[in-house]
């Protein structure tokens, strides 16, 4: 125990475990060290995790309560290459394509703090350009399935409930990479152009941007895992 | 440019100041991202490969594995949860751990449905005669 009040407030200043979280609460000022768009694009996150889930645990509902059989995904979503039917092949090239995009946008944040601007907004052109080519594959999927039938109250593989529930699911996601990668292009522009220099060379947009788009390929993990693979 | 070394610095002259280094950015070698990286391509392979084994208990626990290994990964390391502070962590991930009620609910309510459905759909009983 620390006995003069100089050496008891340096110590608090760095808790560990439990009792960071306690001081951090409980200090009568801000309790997330960390920039506050960063907080609040989190904050924005966990409620999208919400969104996402509701659309996944609805979807699991009508799958667990359908009496019809469910379309298997690995014949329904399979592409011929090279005269065979491969199962999910254009599913398995646009996770890559997504997790290349991560990993582009991972190095972008580092660039970005070295203030390497040149790097940066080339790496996160190269983000939403891979981002662009996932809603690209993801337009080619669904007028593939609507050409086949697959409509959101009826389709020719089985339970009605597969439209809906994939429109739906894949359609909002979808959404978020299309604004992903115009928020990725705008900041990439604003890198360019040297805008956080001029306030004082901080770039911590683009680790925020960065966060956004690492959710969006997070989200496509539970999809591919769920929707595609289960 | 600054290099990583005038970074580094930098981060640990605000660190001096009492502010954490994390308000001042992620600063993470980039080899570690590399890696990342190659781990998300490995454990998509696998779980794409799962789709050969056949519906059974070890697909869907392989695929469920893999499934939290790249979520895992990528809020930790791409995301840099894993350099934040307890206080953002247990914000950001509690919430979301109530869905798991949510998701024992609705498969309960799902299992519910699908009985009354094959109740309802299935050819009535007949009616017993009455006996004299």
């Amino acid at each position: 125990m620390p006995q003069d009040g100089v050496s008891a407030i340096a110590q608090d200043q760095t808790p560990e475990g439990w009792r960071s979280i306690v001081s951090d609460w409980s200090a009568d000022k801000q309790t997330f060290h960390v920039p506050w768009g960063k907080a609040m694009m989190w904050i924005f996150l966990v409620s999208d995790t919400f969104i996402f889930s509701c659309f996944l645990v609805s979807y699991m509902n009508v799958r667990i309560s359908t009496t019809v059989p469910w379309p298997n995904a690995s014949e329904v979503f399979a592409l011929q290459a090279f005269g065979v039917d491969v199962p999910l092949l254009l599913i398995a090239i646009m996770t890559f394509v997504l997790i290349t995009s991560s990993g582009t946008m991972a190095m972008a944040v580092n660039f970005g703090y070295r203030r390497d601007r040149a790097r940066t907004t080339a790496l996160m052109l190269f983000t939403a350009g891979f981002g662009a080519v996932f809603v690209g594959m993801q337009a080619f999927e669904w007028t593939k399935l609507i050409l086949e039938g697959v409509r959101p109250w009826e389709n020719p593989f089985g339970a009605e409930q597969f439209g809906a529930s994939f429109f739906m699911i894949t359609g909002f996601h979808g959404m978020h990479v299309s604004v992903g990668v115009i928020y990725l292009v705008i900041v990439a522009m604003k890198v360019l152009r040297g805008d956080y220099e001029r306030a004082g060379g901080n770039y911590e947009i683009v680790e925020i941007a960065g966060l956004y788009w690492h959710f969006v390929d997070l989200v496509w993990v539970f999809i591919f895992a769920f929707f595609y693979l289960w | 440019m600054a290099t990583v070394e005038e970074v580094h610095e930098a981060a640990e002259l605000h660190a001096q100041e009492g502010e954490p280094a994390a308000a001042h950015g992620q600063q993470h070698p980039i080899r570690i991202y590399f890696w990342i990286w190659g781990l998300l391509f490995l454990f998509s392979a696998f779980s794409y490969l799962t789709d050969f084994i056949g519906d059974s208990m070890l697909r869907w626990g392989l695929i469920l594995l893999f499934m939290f290994l790249k979520a895992g990964f990528i809020v930790a390391i791409f995301m840099h949860m894993a350099w934040e502070r307890l206080a953002l962590i247990y914000a950001v991930l509690g919430p979301p751990l109530v869905l798991l009620f949510l998701i024992g609910l609705m498969a309960v309510e799902g299992d519910y449905t699908l009985l009354t459905r094959i109740d309802f759909f299935s050819e009535p009983p007949p009616i017993a005669a009455p006996e004299h």
